[in-house]
This record gives structure tokens, C-alpha cells and sequence, in this order.
């Protein structure tokens, strides 16, 4: 919760001495109220107040970064519960759990599985990010074998070291602290140690106990001991508990400013049927989790989940446009029929997808719009025969066919004389007015 | 720090909606609670998932699906018997495909007749669908909605282009109404209120969004429908408090996710889990965001979200 200039200025020297550069103690407390200076400004402030302000200026769900250097990942540091009302930061991380009790063979192969995981989808590089190690085996030695292992094969992995004995834990960290990996997990057996551990190595920590009051009562208790990068595991049986558990302290977070829930969260979200698995990490990544950990990444779950993340974290005020361009449907040659509409990225999908569809090989022009669909655009005046004239001319779509037709939506079928007057030599036909007209529309016209 | 337990209050509550007759009635809806949030308030009914059939033999879905009623649905009587019988479904959509005027343009007689069939042949309760061509609709939902008629059914869609004779039709016959708009929460509310003061009560209806595939604008759908629920709790808006339904598979499977070969796409995987995954993703994704009915295609993606049902209530 954000002080307000009166409460801060209680907790100045109160001396007016202005080595902070301002007149009075006052005047630099309304300007730190507003965010126009820093704390640090002012030499006198006692430790106590530093840290109580310190405390209440950061924000409700605390951010930080999981692994090191370039592939280091952010998480936390989401404001909102719905995404519609700002838009949700850092996306999910997504990671696979590897038990220590497999041969090292199988070890390398499965991190591997994650170093060939990352594929591209509308520009983005989309891939799993972290590798939990779990020691299944109860043999240390192994535990420590099997970190390197995985470690060496994923240079670039986040590791999450999946190990509640902190005599074990504290080996294998040592052998990989550089990369910051995330312990998991404190629990309210462990948790002294485990915190111990993680600031030794100055390494993230995950907590988990069952459900959100449990764990805020851990938090506390472990951030007294000097741990603040934290993670919090609700530990829900069943995927109407993550919701509810996920909920629960996102909201006590952002709405109460709860602090010991201001974290971000992991779902570990195994279940033996895999396409399970991926509907309930589904829930988890629409659901608030910051980190969720599979027990398989096949992938076509990989692409599933890579996809419905990159739906969600989609900042909802920014139309989703596509680069202006004539795409290639198919392999089409220079008899195929050219198409045009907006770029606005639903209007594309959905046309490209329909043209695909028809499986006749197309040109498709898609025309920088700013955004809108097809009517709001020629609404709007951007989507007017002067303008897509020029479109086609500058295009260079002209080196790429031999005929001059162009098909335009039939919701703009009003455009058609204006641009065949502007557009010299063409001829304009006037497309379905519906999207899921064009395979019928091409199909007759190729026939 | 003490902790105390964030709960909202919420002074809406969904409607809830009933189809179909006797003991294989399904009701959706009734919630006073955002989904699934079963701390705060009561989720008396779980969503309903419907199987989609269509009265024409299919031709443009792929393969993977096909398969799975190759032998049923040449045929719409067979299909919706396999549906109920097989795949034990709680409700059936049949899709009047054939009547649009781009396929074979089959009158609203027609479509008719095949409706009085399907309904002859199971008990199953079923939601009847036009082919969403806006003025076709308008003649050959006004005639099922008659033939249909001490059924029950839900009847749909009806858009802004179409909504009165569709409204009149399922008011004289008695049937619930799937009322669609274009994504936007501001059509959605106006459509409703137009057909309500028609005299259609809005505890008959059910709100379509519009639902999109996942990587195909899933989002837009996903907040569209948060924002009918958030209106309908939050703010009690009595308009935005219809069940809505989430037709999905009709989106999803013409995706390039769910007809690309693996071997076109090495790095996708496997063809019919992809394209599992993507309806039942899909789904799961609707039901979180709100959706209380589902419209699906592959047996295999209702399972698993059924399962996910069975985890979230
Ligand atoms: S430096 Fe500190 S004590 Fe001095 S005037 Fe500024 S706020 Fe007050």
C-alpha cells in the first residue's frame, strides 16, 4: 500500500536541514509520495524508516529473475486479476520435472527435450524455459550427478532443484549457484535450513504448505530470515483448488496488500494423462501461476501451451496487427487469385485461415489498416479505394502475377468502382461478404 | 500480519437455464460466483458440453475427426443416435449446414423434416443451430423451431440481422434461444435487450460471444466473457446474466494446428493429440472464463474436459 506525503513525513528527521535539495522535510515527502524523488536523498533517515518505506513504496507482488544472464527469465509483478483491466507482465515460465533415478543417457535426453523446445509463432521465440531435477533417487552422489548432467545439456535452462533435504540440497546448489536456480521447496519442516541455503547462495526460494493462510505464515517466518526472492506452492489437490488457491492470493495480494502472499506462484501440475496435464497447466497459466512445472513436454502440449500463454499475456489495449505484406497462401503462382483486407491480426487468421481452407494456392495483400477490421477501417477512412490503390501499386505484388484481378470483401463492395478508376488496368471482383464464403468462392472461381 | 480471506460479494447471479425433457433435461448456469470459485458463493450446475453433428456429410474437417464418425455421418439420425448412445452425450447440436446457399442450399422444409427425425430418434436433449447464413437462418430456424416444437430445444443463432423472426419462432414453440453477437460486450448487452423486448424472457436465453480457437483470437473471447460475467455478478446487470455458450469446435477445427501433418511440421508433433489439445484447451479456456454450455467435435477432447469438469467442481 503506498504511503501517503503526511505519513512519510513522519517518518523524516524533520529537521529541515535540505541536503535532500528540498526546502523542508515536507516538501521532499509529498515529492517522494509522488514518485518525483528517492528515498536516498535523504542522508538522515533512520534505518527503521527506510526499510518501513522502502516496504510500503514496493509493489504488491514482488518481481524478480529466475536464472542468469541473457535467457534469465522475470516473474511476478503482475497489478491486475483480469486481464481486460491492464494486461498480465511477465508470462509464464513453463519447466519440465526430471527424477535424479534415471540413467544419464535418459537425463541428457530429456534436457535436451527442453534446449529443442523453443519454435517461433507470429514472430515470437516460444519455448519451455526451466528444468525441475527432482531427487527421487535417496542416493546424494546421484542427486549431485544428475544436476550436472542436466545442467551441462541445458546451458541456458532456469533449474529449479526439486529437493526438500537440505543437507543434499546445499551440494548441489554450490555446484550450479551461478545460474541462479530456484530451490524448491521450504516447507514448515525445512524451512530454516532451506532459507539459510538460499541466502548463503543468494538464490530464489520456493515455499509451499497447504493453502494460502499456511503459506503466508511461512513467508513471513522465512523473510525474517533474510529471503525475499520467494515463490509460493499452494499446493492444491486438485485443479479447483489451484483456482481457488491461486485466487485467493492474488487477490490478497493486490486488493489487501497482503504482503507474505505478495509473490509470485508455481502449480506443479503432474497427472499421469498428458493431455490432462497440459488442460490443467492450461488453467494454471490463465489462473495467475508465474511458473508451471509438467512432467512431459511433447510437442504438440509444447505448442498448445506455448499459444494459450501468448493469448493471455497479450496486452488487450494494443489491436493486435499483422505486418502489412502479401502473404503466400499455399504455393501460389502467378495465375493465382490475389485477396485483399486489413491487417488488423483476427480479420488475417481468420481470412487467411478460410483461403487455406479452400486449399486453392492464393496471394493474400494484407494492407496496414492500423489495426481495424474491415469495416472500421474503410470507416475510418483507411481502408478507401485511394489508399489500397496505392497499396497494390507500391506492393510490387505486380512482378508477382500476370493477371490484374483483385478480390475485395464483400462488406466494402461499395469500393469497387472508385478502385478500379484509381487502380489503371485492374479489374476489381467483389469477394463473399462472410469469411467462411471464400473456400466456396475460390473453389467455383478455380473450377 | 494476520491473514484474513479475500472474498468478494456479488450481488448477480447467472441465470439458470433448462433444455430438453424429462429425467435427460439439462440445466446450466445458476452461479453466484465467478467460475469455479466455490469459496464465495455456489456453482449449482457443472457446464454442459453438447456433441456437435451436422445433417450434411462432412467435407471439410480433417481427417483425424473424420475418422472418428466415418461410419455415422453420412447420415444425421445415425449420428446423433451414436452420439447418445456411444459417447453417452448429455445434449447434441445438430448443424443445418446443407441449408446454406454456398452448399446445398437445402429449404427450411427440409431441414425440418431432419430435425423431426433426429428427434424421433433419441431423447438426448438437443440444441438446433441454422447454418449462420443471417437471412437462411431466418426461414429454416422459424421452421425447426415448429417441428421441434414440445421439445424444448434451444434454438440458435440469432444475430442482429435475423433476431425477430428466430425471437417469434422459439417464443411460440417454447424453446430457449442462443442469442450471438461479434465480441464486443456492448452488442452482446444490445441484443439481448432488443429480444427481451420482444417479450422473449431473458431467463430463456443464452449468450454467444462468439468464441474463437485457440492462436486464433482465443483472448478476445476469453475477456469478452469475464466482462459478461464480471457485469452480471459485480455490477448486477440483469442483461448480461444468460448462460453463455462456447461454440467451439466449429473454430478450432479449421485452425492450421489441427489439420497440418507432422511431417509438413516436424517441430508441431503429433497431429490428432494437436488437435485434441486444441479443442479441449480451448474449451477448458472458455469454461474459466465464464462459458456454461460448449458445443464440441472430438470425443476424445469432451473426455478430458469432462475430467478437468470433474477436478474443478
Ligand atoms: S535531507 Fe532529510 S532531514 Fe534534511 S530536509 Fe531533506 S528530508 Fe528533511
Amino acid at each position: 500500500m503506498a504511503l501517503s506525503g503526511i505519513e512519510i513525513f513522519k517518518l523524516l528527521p524533520k529537521t529541515n536541514c535540505k541536503k535532500c535539495g528540498f526546502p523542508t522535510c515536507l516538501a521532499f515527502a509529498m515529492a517522494l509520495a509522488q514518485g518525483k524523488t528517492e528515498i536516498g536523498k535523504c542522508p538522515d533517515i533512520s534505518e527503521e524508516a527506510k526499510s518501513k518505506l522502502s516496504e510500503a513504496s514496493a509493489p504488491p507482488i514482488r518481481t524478480f529473475s529466475l536464472g542468469k544472464g541473457e535467457k534469465a527469465v522475470k516473474v511476478g509483478g503482475e497489478t491486475v486479476m483480469f486481464r481486460h483491466d491492464k494486461k498480465f507482465f511477465n508470462p509464464t515460465v513453463l519447466g519440465v520435472n526430471i527424477k535424479d533415478d534415471l540413467n544419464d543417457e535418459e537425463l541428457v535426453k530429456r534436457a535436451k527435450e527442453v534446449v529443442d523446445s523453443e519454435i517461433e509463432r507470429v514472430g515470437q521465440k516460444l519455448r519451455v524455459e526451466a528444468i525441475s531435477i527432482e531427487y527421487a533417487s535417496n542416493n546424494p552422489e546421484r542427486f549431485e550427478s544428475a544436476v550436472k548432467a542436466v545442467a551441462e545439456s541445458a546451458p541456458d535452462a532456469i533449474l529449479i532443484l526439486n529437493c526438500g533435504d537440505p543437507s543434499v540440497l546445499e551440494r548441489a546448489v554450490k555446484l550450479v549457484a551461478d545460474r541462479r536456480p530456484l530451490l524448491y521447496s521450504a516447507t514448515d519442516a525445512n524451512a530454516e535450513a532451506l532459507a539459510n541455503i538460499a541466502k548463503a547462495n543468494n538464490v530464489p526460494l520456493a515455499v509451499s504448505a497447504e493453502g494460502p493462510e499456511a503459506l503466508s505464515a511461512l513467508t513471513e517466518k522465512i523473510k525474517a530470515l533474510g529471503v525475499e526472492d520467494l515463490v509460493l506452492d499452494p499446493r492444491p489437490k486438485n485443479a479447483g483448488e489451484m483456482i481457488q488457491h491461486n485466487t485467493i492470493i492474488r487477490r490478497a495480494a493486490l486488493k489487501k496488500g497482503f504482503k507474505p502472499l505478495g509473490y509470485p506462484i508455481i502449480n506443479l501440475v503432474t497427472r499421469e494423462d498428458s493431455l490432462l496435464e497440459a488442460n490443467i497447466a492450461a488453467i494454471s497459466i490463465a489462473k495467475y501461476a508465474s511458473i508451471v512445472v509438467l512432467s512431459s513436454i511433447e510437442k504438440w502440449k509444447n505448442l498448445a501451451l506455448f499459444t494459450l500463454r501468448q493469448n493471455i499475456y497479450t496486452d488487450p489495449q494494443v489491436p493486435m496487427q499483422v505486418e502489412q505484406k502479401i502473404y503466400k497462401i499455399g504455393e501460389p503462382t502467378p495465375e493465382s487469385p490475389l485477396l485483399i483486407t486489413t491487417n488488423f491480426s483476427l480479420t488475417y487468421f481468420i481470412v487467411a485461415g478460410e483461403v487455406e481452407n479452400s486449399k486453392v494456392p492464393s496471394w493474400l495483400a494484407v494492407m496496414d489498416c492500423e489495426g481495424l477490421s474491415v469495416l472500421t477501417a474503410w470507416a475510418a477512412g483507411k481502408f478507401v479505394a485511394s489508399k489500397i490503390a496505392n497499396f497494390i501499386k507500391e506492393s510490387g505484388v505486380e512482378n508477382q502475377i500476370k493477371h490484374r484481378e483483385l478480390i475485395i470483401p464483400g462488406q466494402v463492395a461499395i469500393l469497387s468502382g472508385a478502385l478500379e478508376d484509381k487502380l489503371e488496368g485492374w479489374k476489381v471482383i467483389v469477394g463473399p461478404r462472410e469469411a467462411n464464403g471464400i473456400p466456396t468462392f475460390l473453389r467455383n472461381r478455380a473450377a | 500480519m494476520a491473514f484474513t480471506l479475500p472474498k468478494e460479494s456479488y450481488s448477480g447471479k447467472v441465470l439458470s437455464l433448462t433444455f430438453g425433457k424429462d429425467d435427460k433435461a439439462v440445466t446450466i448456469g445458476g452461479e453466484d460466483t465467478l467460475p469455479f470459485l466455490s469459496f464465495e458463493g455456489s456453482i449449482p450446475n457443472r457446464p454442459a458440453i453438447a456433441y456437435e453433428i451436422q445433417d450434411s456429410p462432412i467435407d471439410d474437417w480433417p481427417e483425424t475427426l473424420k475418422a472418428v464418425y466415418k461410419d455415422v455421418s453420412d447420415d444425421p439420425v445415425k449420428w446423433a443416435r451414436y452420439c447418445q448412445d456411444e459417447l453417452k452425450a448429455q445434449a447434441i447440436a445438430l448443424r443445418l449446414v446443407s441449408t446454406h446457399p454456398d452448399r446445398e442450399n437445402r429449404s427450411a422444409d427440409d431441414a425440418a423434416k431432419t430435425v423431426s427425425e433426429v428427434l424421433s430418434a433419441v431423447e438426448t436433449p438437443l440444441i438446433i443451430l441454422g447454418s449462420n447464413h443471417v437471412e437462411k437462418d431466418s426461414e429454416v430456424l422459424v421452421k425447426v423451431s415448429e417441428a421441434a416444437s414440445g421439445h424444448n430445444c434451444v434454438i440458435g443463432k440469432a444475430q442482429e440481422g435475423n433476431y425477430k423472426t428466430i425471437v417469434a419462432a422459439a417464443l411460440a414453440h417454447n424453446h430457449k434461444l442462443i442469442a450471438m453477437s461479434e465480441l464486443d460486450i456492448n452488442l452482446a448487452k444490445q441484443l439481448n435487450i432488443l429480444i427481451t423486448q420482444m417479450g422473449f424472457d431473458k431467463s430463456r436465453l443464452i449468450t454467444d460471444p462468439m468464441c474463437s480457437a485457440l492462436g486464433y483470437g482465443l483472448e478476445y473471447t476469453y475477456s469478452v466473457m469475464e466482462r459478461i460475467r464480471l457485469a452480471a455478478l459485480m455490477q448486477n446487470d440483469a442483461t448480461m446474466q444468460p448462460p453463455i455458450l462456447g461454440d467451439v469446435g466449429m473454430y478450432v477445427w479449421k485452425t492450421k494446428e489441427t489439420m497440418a501433418e507432422e511431417s509438413d511440421v516436424p517441430e508441431w508433433g503429433a497431429i490428432e493429440e494437436r488437435g485434441i489439445a486444441w479443442e479441449s484447451i480451448t474449451a477448458t479456456s472458455m469454461i474459466m472464463a465464464g462459458a456454461n454450455l460448449l458445443i464440441m467435435r472430438h470425443p476424445k477432447a469432451v473426455e478430458v474436459v469432462k475430467k478437468i469438469i470433474d477436478e474443478l467442481i
